[in-house]
Parts: structure tokens; C-alpha cells; sequence
């Protein structure tokens, strides 16, 4: 990885102003993607990831929602600073974007079409015919059958996997170089899911975009990611390469979600490990370490100073004060 | 866990159809009709959990709300104890119901949103006149401490609890008047992953200490196998298969369940295997394919699973498939 990563977040922190006050979302979150790889971002909800997406690619709810600091570089130019004009250069054209319900994302009103070749009219051509040849093209890229067809229905003729597919053939319409996909796969069946991760795979293969992976599902990430980063009440835990946070995981959140996932080769019956209490509030986060209310390792420490992040091994950073209990303890259960 | 012969099952199901008529603008037309459980048959046993899998629009949902009453069915039995509950009336149904609860899938949508927990939680020994307004209070308190909420818990309205939390007091209402089965209808599909290993651990726990029966419905393969004895997986309102839940993860033998099997993203980035892609989509209960239900998507198909459609049938001890094949 010897160039510049494509998109680098540097100490991002995003507020949302609300009855109770100014909230903080989004705190201080520093993370790289590169080229041609795949990030995923997990968490439960409330973590931050989808204000994380948003907050790049400028969408966040206005006027409630401010980045208040840090950089976002893609492709060396900082996202945080651009005038909304750069913006539309950007998003659909540099930046795709898929979102987790596609119903919603499509407009119920018009054509799969003319939705399609819109996003081709508004950084490709002028000519509406040309555009609309491409939008067919397109759509057999993503594999629907008989596009030509299928131009001319709305979004509500379509099933929700093929729903996802158009959804995927505008984010990729114009070829971007980074794709972020917020749980897109979320409101599909399983053996549908199948069908798009291995669409996303395919084509991530044929272009050689970047996709940013938004999810909560682990099993996903650990088919689709290079890279992961794990995130909690609107900071980051532990991020580093797949095989480094499955198969080493640093920070007790992250060993809590995989202990407490059940699985296919499983015990069954057995009882789940669990993680203790709920995800608190955003505006009443705990001081210290955000996790230490549910922290099996907590000390006094974690309740008054937060966590720097800390290298485990090249790649692999955590925030934790006691990282090194939590990977000796591990090697403890493990040879027990 | 096939318990002696001698004792009856809790639930027979046989033969149960449940079709919905859909009404078309055109005067005169003949109705369709969506058939979203199309002959059925299930038998669930004393303590057991039986798990129901299947993607959206199979019918497990509405097989459900069938045997809880919530619809009343086009066709066939349930034999609950020895009555038949598929053809009773509100009445008739009525000192049946409390043996029978049901866990919602949406937390939120299933409470009363202006009822505080404690009327949410005595409303079902009002229904059936049970105790006095002091001994409700007292048993509503022991269900929240029997689902681990805490005891002021009784004066607060839904939204002020999370997810998990609202969840809980479903489960605390549904456990209310003693039941002996109850459906849980995709209990914990809606929670953080967190959340969702707490929720399965109390239905773990509660099935221990009261001896109850669980029907299990859920789409996530893996949360069903870890809860469930047995696994009855449904395509467009039929049962393709039913198994014990080691012998249906190690050994499917219909080319649906493998297909569902291979497509679970697994938590392990390490993992090599061959997942089976299915192509298209499942066709819809209003216009089923003749034939096997599943033949526009099956990998394996021949001529005569377009014309034939095929019947359960033992595929090994306590396994049933419904496959023309051998696969």
C-alpha cells in the first residue's frame, strides 16, 4: 500500500443540535481506505457509523447536524471544506452511495429510467437518449433480466432484491472511485443477501472502486472487509485488518459481539456470553472510557481518563486501557 | 428429542391452509388468492422448541397467528390438548387462549403505548378474572423480576424502556397467565446483537424453570438452531423439510435448506466454502408455481418437479423432506 490511501477521516466530530442541547455523535474518528480494498464499519445502532457516511458525503439532517472539526480527505481534497457546488461533483459521480432500504431510496414516482439516466445527465451527457442507453447498460451490468423493460416499470414492479440492484447500478453508474454502502443488505433475505455481496464482489473486481461497508452484521464483514473498524457510542474501539479482529480481538466490546453472536456450529442450548446492560444514551455517555458501564475489565482508570488508541501490532490500533489484560485473558480462556 | 410415545403432543397441526382472498378493482372478477399456508402439518410435543425458518412471504408468520387464533384458517386442524381450535369462535376459544401466548416481533408496535407497564401487565388477569386489583399488582411485580426488569419498571410507560427492555415486558406479559406454548414470532430480529444474546438467553432460561414449549419462528438460521430442538424450514407456505436442529445444520437434505445454510455470512474471515447461489427470486404465494414450489430456483430441477408436487416423506430418523430426489 504504497499510495495515498482514497479516502483518510482525520479526528472527525459531527454534533447534532437538539431540544436537550448540542450532541455529539460522532467523536473524534480517525480511520483510511484504500484503493481497491474494502472497509467495513460495525457497531450497534447509535454507534455512529451512518453519521459517520453521512458527514462524508455532506448529507447530514440541516440544519440540525455540523461537522464541527476535523479533516475529511478524498483523493487529497478536504470533503469537510467543500462548497456544496464541489459537493454534487462529487456525490454520484466520484462518490457512490447505497442505502440500506431501497425503497426509500428510489423515487416511487418515476421510471427506474429516467432515475437512472439521471445521474448520467447530470455528470456524463446531455443528449437523454445517450443517457437512457446507458442506463439499460447498466442495469444488465447488475444483472436484471430484459432491461430494456424494466426501464420503463417503477420502483414498486420491482422485488426488494432487484430494488437493491438498481440502487447499486446509480451508485456505480458513473464509474466512482469509492463506494459506501450503509447496511445494504439489511432489509434483504438471506439467500437474496448472497445474490448482492456477491454482486458488490464482482464488480468492486471488474472496476476497482473502494467500498466503505457499513453494517452490523459480523458475518458480512468478515466476507466482504480488508479492513474493519469497530465503533462505540460515537468513537472508535478497535480497528485493524479482518483476520486481526476476528482472530485477535483487543478491546472488550469487540470480544463481547463476537462471544455473543450464536452460531451455525454451535452449542445448542448452550448460553450466549453476553454483554452486560444496554448502549447508553448519546447525551449521557459515561466519562472516561465510553464501554466501562458494561466493561468486564473496567478499572478506575477507564471511569476517569479515556483510552488513546494503541498500537497491538502494525495495522491493528485499540482504545483500551487494558488491552493487554484482555488479550492475556483470552489466552487464559482459550488454553483452560 | 422425540419424548415417549405415550404421552400426546401439546400441538397437532394437520393439513392447515390459510388463504387470503385478494380483492381486484374489476367488478365481477374472480378473486385470487394468496396462499400463504398451504397444508401444513406440524406436531410440536411437551418442552420442546420448534423452530420455524423461512424468508419473507413463506407463511411462518401467518402459520403463527393460526395456531394463536390471531386468523381463523381456510382448512384443517389444530388439535391443542385434545381440542380443535380451527373451527372455534371467539367464545368457544376463550379459556383456551391463556395456554397459548404469543412474543411480537416489534417491540414497540405490540405494547400500548398509553398504558403504563404495570396495566400493560395485569390486562390479561382482568380479561380473565383473575385475583383482586392488590393480588394483580403483586404477580405483575413478579413478572418483571422474572424477566429482569426492575420493580419500578410498574409505573413507566413503553418509551421509556430500550428495545431489549420493551422486549422484555412482552415477554413478562406473555408469561402472565401460566401458558404452556408459546409463539415467538421473530423476538429478537429487531435488536442490536448485544441485546439479541440477552433476549435468548432468558427464553433459554424461563423454558428451564417453567417448562415451556416454544414455537420459534425467526430468518436467522443460526439464531434458530441455537434455541430449537427441531427445525421445520417453510417455502411459500409449505414445511420442505423438518429435522432435528444438529441433524437439519449437518445433513440437509433439500436443495432449499442447503441453499439457505450456504448463504449465512459466518463470522469467520478465514473460512473457505462453496455457497450456493440461488438465482432469482422466490416466486409470490398468489401465483405459486405448479408443481414443487421450489422448482424456478432449484439448482438440481428435472421434468417432473414442474408437474408433481412432493410430499413430505422420512429422509432418516426424525427427518422428513419434501424432494423427489435423493440429494
Amino acid at each position: 500500500m504504497a499510495d495515498a490511501p482514497i479516502l483518510e477521516v482525520r479526528n472527525l466530530v459531527t454534533a447534532f443540535d437538539t431540544d436537550a442541547g448540542q450532541v455529539i455523535a460522532v467523536d473524534g474518528v480517525s480511520f483510511q481506505c484504500h484503493r481497491g480494498r474494502t472497509l467495513g464499519i460495525v457497531g450497534e445502532s447509535g454507534c455512529g457509523k451512518s453519521v459517520t457516511a453521512l458527514s462524508i458525503m455532506r448529507l447530514l439532517p440541516q440544519p440540525m447536524g455540523r461537522i464541527l472539526g476535523g479533516e475529511i480527505l478524498f483523493d487529497g481534497r478536504d470533503l469537510a471544506q467543500a462548497t456544496p457546488e464541489q459537493m454534487y461533483q462529487v456525490r454520484g459521480g466520484k462518490i457512490g452511495m447505497i442505502f440500506q432500504e431501497p425503497m426509500t431510496a428510489l423515487n416511487p414516482v418515476h421510471t427506474i429510467g429516467r432515475q437512472l439516466a439521471e445521474v448520467f445527465l447530470l455528470h456524463k451527457t446531455r443528449d437523454r437518449a445517450e443517457a437512457l442507453r446507458l442506463a439499460i447498460e447498466m442495469l444488465k451490468h447488475v444483472g436484471i433480466p430484459s432491461p430494456e423493460v424494466r426501464v420503463g416499470e417503477y420502483p414498486h414492479q420491482l422485488s426488494g432484491g432487484m430494488r437493491q440492484r438498481v440502487v447499486i447500478a446509480m451508485a456505480l453508474a458513473c464509474r466512482p472511485q469509492l463506494v459506501i454502502a450503509d447496511e445494504p443488505t439489511t432489509a434483504l433475505d438471506v439467500t437474496i443477501q448472497a445474490q448482492i455481496l456477491d454482486l458488490m464482489q464482482q464488480l468492486q473486481a471488474e472496476l476497482g472502486m473502494s467500498i466503505m461497508l457499513i453494517t452490523h452484521d459480523l458475518g458480512v464483514i468478515a466476507e466482504m472487509c480488508d479492513d474493519v473498524v469497530v465503533m462505540y457510542g460515537g468513537r472508535i474501539a478497535e480497528s485493524g485488518p479482518v483476520e486481526a479482529i476476528f482472530e485477535n480481538p483487543s478491546h472488550p466490546y469487540t470480544r463481547g459481539l463476537l462471544d455473543s453472536i450464536p452460531r451455525l456450529g454451535g452449542q445448542r442450548k448452550s448460553r450466549l456470553r453476553i454483554i452486560d446492560g444496554m448502549v447508553p444514551a448519546l447525551k449521557d455517555m459515561p466519562p472516561g472510557c465510553r464501554f466501562q458501564n458494561r466493561c468486564p475489565f473496567a478499572v478506575d482508570r477507564c471511569r476517569k481518563d479515556q483510552p488513546a488508541i494503541e498500537q497491538v501490532a502494525p495495522g491493528h490500533a485499540v482504545a483500551c486501557h487494558r488491552w493487554r489484560e484482555v488479550v492475556a485473558g483470552a489466552a487464559v480462556s482459550a488454553t483452560s | 428429542m422425540t419424548p415417549p410415545d405415550s404421552t400426546p403432543p401439546l400441538l397437532q397441526i394437520r393439513g392447515l391452509k390459510m388463504h387470503f382472498p385478494i380483492r381486484q378493482g374489476m367488478l365481477f372478477k374472480r378473486p385470487k388468492l394468496c396462499r400463504a399456508v398451504d397444508g401444513v402439518d406440524l406436531t410440536v410435543h411437551h418442552g420442546e422448541t420448534v423452530g420455524l425458518v423461512g424468508e419473507s412471504g413463506c407463511g411462518k408468520s401467518t402459520l403463527g397467528k393460526c395456531v394463536v387464533r390471531l386468523l381463523e384458517p381456510t382448512e384443517g386442524a389444530i388439535h391443542f390438548e385434545g381440542f380443535n381450535l380451527a373451527p372455534m369462535g371467539c367464545r368457544q376459544l376463550k379459556p383456551h387462549r391463556r395456554h397459548i401466548q404469543m412474543i411480537f416481533q416489534d417491540p414497540v408496535e405490540s405494547l400500548n403505548a398509553r398504558h403504563s407497564v404495570g396495566q400493560i401487565l395485569e390486562e390479561p388477569f382482568v380479561i380473565h378474572r383473575q385475583g383482586d386489583r392488590e393480588e394483580r399488582k403483586k404477580k405483575a411485580l413478579a413478572l418483571l423480576d422474572k424477566v429482569g426488569l426492575p420493580a419500578a419498571s410498574y409505573d413507566r410507560f413503553p418509551f421509556e424502556f430500550s428495545g431489549g427492555q420493551r422486549q422484555r415486558i412482552g415477554i413478562a406479559r406473555a408469561l402472565a397467565l401460566n401458558p404452556k406454548l408459546i409463539i415467538c414470532d421473530e423476538p429478537v430480529s429487531a435488536l442490536d446483537v448485544s441485546i439479541q444474546s440477552q433476549v435468548l438467553n432468558l427464553l433459554l432460561d424461563l423454558q428451564r424453570d417453567l417448562g415451556l414449549t416454544y414455537v420459534f419462528i425467526a430468518h436467522n438460521l443460526a439464531v434458530v438452531k441455537h434455541i430449537s430442538d427441531r427445525i421445520a424450514v417453510m417455502y411459500l407456505g409449505r414445511i420442505v423439510e423438518l429435522a432435528g436442529a444438529d441433524e437439519l445444520y449437518r445433513n440437509a437434505r433439500h436443495p432449499y435448506t442447503r441453499a439457505l445454510i450456504s448463504a449465512i455470512p459466518e463470522p469467520n474471515p478465514r473460512r473457505e466454502r462453496e455457497r450456493i447461489v440461488l438465482t432469482g427470486d422466490v416466486p409470490s404465494p398468489i401465483n405459486p408455481p405448479s408443481g414443487c414450489p421450489f422448482h424456478t430456483r432449484c439448482p438440481h430441477v428435472q421434468d417432473r418437479c414442474r408437474v408433481e408436487v412432493p410430499q413430505l416423506r422420512p429422509a432418516g430418523p426424525g427427518h422428513e423432506v419434501a424432494c423427489h430426489f435423493d440429494l
